[in-house]
């Protein structure tokens, strides 16, 4: 066994048994934080031994029983007072011993507690990517373009609250799931969208890493509750998003919207993985909710091998189902562009001007009107609000697609 | 664990009659399903007094310690396994006397 083979294999157990490794531990303790550090503790056992020692036969057991020593000797050292009773506590375990990866319901336990409603959402977003990603502080802190100590706090006042507030480890029950696992979903694709369309200067335009995050937790949720039509809907979608990625930003770091794509370059796996999971959807005969409706929306976009074979009577019935369940303004926005490709400029800026009470500080509500001005030859118009779209633009890529369509102008 | 549920209000106004029953049924439903410690209205913020009595000499303040626009109104102690249970409770509680109510856990 040479090290870099060892180095292979904790990569590999850290992506795929972090998360399980972190919901037994915290069944079996009860305690998040104790449940973290023990199980970060036996990853740092497991560089130091494995390259000397070699890799474990069962990778993912060698790291949950020196996690549970870890865990143990931490008890005993942080309870010196009443370490008699902290000893007959883990001495006795009312836990039957299970199987190692057999308990998938920790994970979703896991899943669900951190993405409580009971805790902001941007710290459910940071919980989840720490403790069920896997993904260290200053990643996070990073992703989010926040201090680390910052970041650190925010992630170790969420742990304390859920200790302190009791709220429970468990999945929530039937009447309850549904709407719980739309908080689940909110926080996956926050992360997702923070990954595919990065806010700040300084950051690069698409976070891969984030957008690869996201997809994973998402496939790990959708194997947890396989039958969720919400669950697969995301995944779809996130899907194919992602299948888009690599013609979205252009040799010279433009945002390249999808009228100007090279669908050459789209990935077709995602695409056909995508497609199979929306025709499922459909195939169940259930009414769509958002995500499942947004990712047929896509499908239809992934279907058309050039912009203009795009079906967009469909794509415009589609906005119409989900206005329906989603009256928002972004919505509205959105169906406005479809509509603008279906039946011209002049009626999708009408749709569009409509929603300025609500819209005037968004950045893509000013782009949607600059564009249809320019197609209708109102330029002067048209170049006040390209003027206003950037300004208001965060993501540097798309900043840069706007002047050049101004200077076009 | 027992946890506190606050009940938020800012008008210097009792609950109507229709509120007062809901209350009651709910207090009532509290009752018979274990979850009952003890509960209870408050004067509005007006009839407050402060003391102070950390140096030993009683300083005497009229008036609530946080002027806000809105007040603690009354308050419920409940028993509860976890958050989930007092969330689910605090929810029904906010219906019945038609106010926000915060829940906080008993150290």
């Amino acid at each position: 066994m040479n090290g870099s083979d060892a180095g292979g294999a904790i990569i590999q157990a850290y992506r795929e048994d972090w998360a399980r490794l972190v919901a037994a531990l915290t069944r079996r303790f009860g305690d998040l934080d104790l449940a973290e550090e023990a199980a970060a503790e036996a990853f740092a056992v497991a560089v130091e031994r494995w390259p000397s020692d070699g890799v474990p036969a069962n990778p993912g057991a060698w790291l949950t029983t020196t996690a549970k020593r870890k865990a143990i000797d931490r008890l005993r050292r942080e309870n010196k007072r009443d370490s008699k009773h902290q000893e007959a506590e883990l001495v006795f375990d009312d836990h039957p011993p299970e199987p190692f990866g057999a308990v998938d319901d920790d994970r979703l336990r896991l899943i669900f507690t951190c993405c409580h409603p009971a805790l902001a959402l941007q710290t459910r977003v940071a919980l989840t990517l720490r403790m069920v990603g896997g993904l260290t502080v200053p990643e996070i802190a990073r992703a989010f373009l926040v201090q680390e100590s910052t970041m650190g706090q925010r992630i170790t006042r969420a742990k304390a609250k859920i200790k302190a507030a009791r709220i429970p480890y468990r999945v929530p029950s039937a009447e309850d799931l549904p709407g719980r696992v739309s908080g689940v979903l909110a926080v996956l694709y926050l992360i997702f969208n923070e990954g595919y369309l990065a806010t700040g200067p300084g950051t690069e335009p698409v976070r891969s890493d984030l957008t690869a995050e996201a997809i994973r937790l998402t496939r790990l949720v959708r194997a947890l509750m396989p039958v969720d039509g919400e669950v697969a809907g995301l995944l779809a979608l996130m899907l194919l998003t992602e299948a888009r990625r690599a013609a979205r930003i252009s040799a010279s770091g433009e945002l390249v919207t999808l009228d100007e794509q090279d669908r050459g370059t789209w990935d077709t796996a995602l695409i056909a993985e995508g497609h199979r999971l929306v025709r499922e959807r459909l195939a169940s005969g259930m009414d769509p909710g958002p995500y499942q409706i947004l990712a047929a929306i896509n499908a239809v976009h992934t279907s058309a091998r050039d912009i203009r074979d795009t079906d967009w009577s469909q794509v415009v019935a589609l906005y119409d189902q989900l206005v329906n369940l989603d009256p928002s303004p972004i919505v509205a926005l959105n169906r406005a562009i479809a509509v603008g490709e279906l039946d011209g400029p002049e009626v999708a800026l009408a749709a569009v001007d409509r929603l300025e009470h609500d819209l005037a500080g968004y950045h893509a509500y000013h782009a949607t009107r600059a564009e249809l001005l320019r197609r209708l030859g109102r330029s002067a118009e048209s170049r006040l609000a390209y003027g206003q779209a950037i300004e208001l633009a965060g993501n540097s890529a798309e900043a840069a697609t706007l002047k050049r369509r101004l200077d076009q102008l | 664990m027992q946890f506190l549920l606050s009940v938020i209000h800012d008008q210097p106004d009792l609950a109507p009659s229709d509120e007062m029953a809901a209350i009651d049924e709910f207090n009532d439903r509290l009752q018979a399903d274990g979850h009952w410690v003890f509960a209870g209205g408050l004067g509005f913020p007006n009839t407050a007094t402060v003391i102070d009595n950390r140096d030993g000499a009683a300083v005497v303040t009229d008036g609530p310690f946080v002027e806000s626009k809105e007040y603690l109104a009354g308050f419920w102690i409940i028993e509860a396994p976890d958050l989930d249970v007092a969330l689910k409770l605090a929810a029904d509680g906010s219906k019945a006397c038609n106010r926000k109510v915060e829940v906080r856990p008993f150290l």
